[in-house]
C-alpha cells in the first residue's frame, strides 16, 4: 500500500528510464504500432494476467470526463507496455500530466504506459491515469466498472474498479498531439446524486 | 502497514504480546486473545497502542463486545431522496471497504491523506441501520420491530439535532486522530447518498490509563458496573441467536445524549451524591457493600429504619438480576464548551446494546423515567435507535444479507 504514496518524482524518473529503454529497443514491445503484431519476446516471460492491478478505482462523475487509477504491478522479467484502455461507458485514452505554460495539464501519453520488469507504476490523480473521455452514462459512487487494458504484445486483460466520490483530480485537459473532442467539459462532473 | 511493522519479532515478544503490531492478521488475533480474557486481563503496552488491530470481518460486527476504546464519534446520516436499495448497496460497499482498510492500518481507497490511515489504534467502525433505512430500501418487513423511535418519556427534552437517523457509523479508536480521519473518509464517501444529521464525539480514559476499570462519567461515578459479564449470558443478552441471515448475530443500539447538570450537582455533598446513585463514588460499591461488584442488599436498613440504599436510587431503579434481560452499556463522556459564566456543557453519550430494545431496554428506561433520583441532575436531550446488522466476511459488506 505504501507504494501508492510514493512521491511522483521517483516514479517520473523511473518512467523516463523506461521510455528511454523503449527508444533504444525500437518499436518492439514499446510502441503503439506493435499492438497489432504481438511481440513474443515481450510476452515470453510475462505471467498469465500480464499485470497485477492493485487498488483500482474510478472517479465517480455524472457527465463529461473522468479517470481511473490504481497500481500496475509487473512481476514478470520483461517490461510491459499498456497501449490502450477501454470500458463500455466511455471512449478512453492513456494520459500523463505535464507542465505546459507554467501549469500542469494532462495530455495523451505517447508510447503508452510502461511498467518495468519486477516493478510497479502507480496511476493516481496528478500523474498518469486512464482517462474516460466522454461518459455515455453517469458513473455513480459505488458502481463497479469493467476495464480492458491492451498491451503492446496484443494481449489484453480486464479488471474491475469501484467508483469513488472524489473531488480532486480536476486537471485541465490539453489534448497535445490528439484532436480535442467537441462538446466535452474540461473538468470531470462530480457525482452528487445517488440516482442517475 | 503500521509504523511498527518492520520491527524484528523476537520469540519473547511473541510470548509476551509485546510484538502486537507485527502485521494485520497476527496483530488482530493477538488482540482478540488478550481481550477475550476479560477487561484488563492483559494490557497493551502504551508504545504499541497505535499499531493494535481489531478485526473488522466476522459474523458479528466489532465495536460492541470490543473493549471500549478511548475515543469515539457517532455519525448519524439522513438518506437523500433517491437513495434506494441499490444505492444503499453501493454506499455500504464503499463504507465497508473503507472500514476494512482503515481498521487494518491501511489507507482507504483514494485516501487523500494516506499517512493518517497507517495507525489503526484498535479502530472499529460499527454500522447501524435506523428505521428509515429499511423504508428507503423497501424492506420495512425486515426491520426488527423494536428498532423504532422510543416512546416519549416524561423526563425527555429531546432536541432534533441529537435525535433520529437512517444510518449510523460508530467510530472508535484509542487515538483521536485515527477517529477523525476515519470520520472524514466515511463522510466523504457518504455525501452522494446521505446528509450528516448529527455527530456526537466522546471520550473515556486514555488507552492503558486504567486498564480493566469501569469507566467514570463526569459526575465522577463509575458507569457500567452492572454490565453483563463476558460469556454465554452476555451473548444471549446482546446478540440475536437465530433467524434469517440479516437478523442472526445482529443486535440493537440505543443512543441517548444525556446532559448532566454539573452546576446543580455541585450543590450536593458527597453523601447525597452517593445516596442518589446508591453506590460509593470511590469504589463504586453498593452502599451495602465494600467492592464494586458486591451484590446490593436492597432490604438492608440503617439505624433510622430506612433502607441503606434508597428506594429511588439509580442503582435500585436500574437493577436487573436476569443476565438475559441486561443491557450492555458502552458509554462515552462528552464535554462541550462552557458558557461565558463558566457553566459546563457536559454529559454522557449513553449507548446500550441489547438483542431486543422492547424486552430489555424499555423496562429499565420506564422505571428510571418514572422515578430515579438522578433525574434531578440529568436530562435526555437526544435519542436514536438502530439495528446493528450482522458482520461480513472478507470481501463482503455490511448489510449484504439484508440488501444484497
Amino acid at each position: 500500500m505504501s507504494s501508492t504514496t510514493v512521491g511522483s518524482r521517483r516514479r517520473r524518473v523511473h518512467l523516463l528510464a523506461a521510455a528511454a529503454a523503449c527508444l533504444a529497443l525500437g518499436a518492439a514491445g514499446c510502441g503503439q504500432s506493435s499492438a497489432a503484431e504481438p511481440s513474443p519476446s515481450a510476452s515470453a516471460s510475462t505471467p498469465a494476467g500480464v499485470l497485477g492491478i492493485r487498488d483500482p478505482w474510478v472517479k465517480a462523475a455524472d457527465t463529461g470526463m473522468t479517470a481511473a487509477f490504481g497500481t500496475l504491478v509487473n512481476d514478470g522479467n520483461s517490461d510491459v507496455t499498456v497501449t490502450a484502455a477501454a470500458t463500455e461507458v466511455s471512449p478512453m485514452e492513456l494520459h500523463e500530466m505535464t507542465m505546459k505554460d507554467g501549469k500542469m495539464v494532462m495530455q495523451p501519453k505517447q508510447g503508452g504506459i510502461v511498467v518495468r520488469a519486477h516493478s510497479s507504476t502507480t496511476l493516481e490523480p496528478g500523474g498518469d491515469h486512464l482517462m474516460l473521455m466522454d461518459l455515455k452514462q453517469p458513473v455513480k459512487a459505488g458502481d463497479q466498472l469493467t476495464f480492458t487494458l491492451t498491451f503492446a504484445d496484443g494481449k489484453a486483460q480486464t479488471f474491475q474498479a469501484v467508483a469513488k466520490p472524489f473531488t480532486g483530480a480536476q486537471e485541465s485537459y490539453d489534448p497535445g498531439h490528439g484532436e480535442p473532442m467537441p462538446g466535452m467539459s474540461t473538468t470531470p462532473g462530480t457525482s452528487t446524486s445517488p440516482v442517475s | 502497514m503500521t509504523t511498527t511493522s518492520d520491527r524484528p519479532v523476537s520469540r519473547r515478544g511473541l510470548l509476551t504480546g509485546s510484538a502486537l503490531a507485527t502485521g494485520g492478521a497476527l496483530t488482530g488475533a493477538a488482540t482478540l486473545r488478550l481481550t477475550a480474557d476479560g477487561p484488563g486481563a492483559v494490557q497493551v503496552p502504551v508504545a504499541q497502542v497505535g499499531g493494535a488491530v481489531e478485526p473488522f470481518h466476522g459474523a458479528r460486527q466489532a465495536g460492541v463486545a470490543t473493549e471500549p476504546q478511548a475515543h469515539a464519534t457517532f455519525v448519524a446520516f439522513t438518506l437523500k431522496p433517491g437513495t434506494d436499495r441499490a444505492a444503499l448497496g453501493r454506499l455500504l460497499r464503499l463504507l465497508s471497504d473503507d472500514a476494512a482498510r482503515l481498521t487494518r492500518g491501511r489507507p482507504a481507497l483514494a485516501d487523500t491523506e494516506p499517512e493518517l490511515g497507517l495507525l489503526p489504534a484498535r479502530l472499529t467502525v460499527t454500522f447501524g441501520f435506523g428505521p428509515g433505512l429499511y423504508a428507503a430500501a423497501g424492506l420495512g418487513d425486515r426491520r426488527p420491530p423494536s428498532v423504532a423511535e422510543l416512546p416519549a418519556f416524561r423526563i425527555d427534552r429531546l432536541q432534533p439535532r441529537w435525535s433520529g437517523g437512517d444510518l449510523l457509523l460508530q467510530i472508535c479508536a484509542d487515538d483521536p486522530l485515527t477517529v477523525a480521519h476515519a470520520q472524514r473518509v466515511v463522510i466523504k464517501d457518504s455525501r452522494p447518498f446521505a446528509a450528516v444529521r448529527w455527530v456526537q464525539q466522546g471520550f473515556r480514559r486514555a488507552a492503558g490509563a486504567e486498564p480493566g476499570r469501569t469507566q467514570r462519567n463526569l459526575f465522577g461515578q463509575l458507569d457500567g458496573t452492572a454490565n453483563p459479564t463476558p460469556g454465554a449470558p452476555t451473548d444471549a443478552a446482546v446478540w440475536v441467536p437465530d433467524g434469517p441471515a440479516w437478523l442472526r448475530d445482529s443486535t440493537t443500539l440505543v443512543v441517548r445524549r444525556i446532559s448532566m447538570n454539573l452546576e446543580t450537582w455541585d450543590l450536593l455533598g458527597r453523601t447525597d451524591r452517593e445516596l442518589a446513585v446508591g453506590r460509593r463514588l470511590d469504589t463504586g460499591a453498593p452502599l451495602t457493600g465494600t467492592a464494586e461488584h458486591d451484590e446490593p442488599d436492597f432490604a438492608a436498613t440503617g439505624p433510622d429504619g430506612l433502607t441503606v440504599i434508597p428506594d429511588f436510587s439509580h442503582l435500585t431503579r436500574a437493577h436487573v438480576t436476569d443476565d438475559r434481560q441486561k443491557i450492555l452499556r458502552r458509554p462515552y463522556n462528552y464535554d462541550g464548551t462552557p458558557t461565558a459564566d463558566g457553566h459546563a456543557d457536559s454529559g454522557l453519550i449513553f449507548t446500550s446494546y441489547q438483542a431486543d430494545v422492547t424486552r430489555q431496554f424499555l423496562p429499565i428506561q420506564r422505571r428510571l423515567a418514572e422515578r430515579d433520583l438522578l433525574n434531578e441532575w440529568t436530562t435526555p436531550i437526544g435519542s436514536a435507535v438502530f439495528a446493528i446488522p450482522p458482520g461480513c466476511p472478507e470481501g463482503g459488506w455490511i448489510g449484504q444479507q439484508l440488501l444484497g
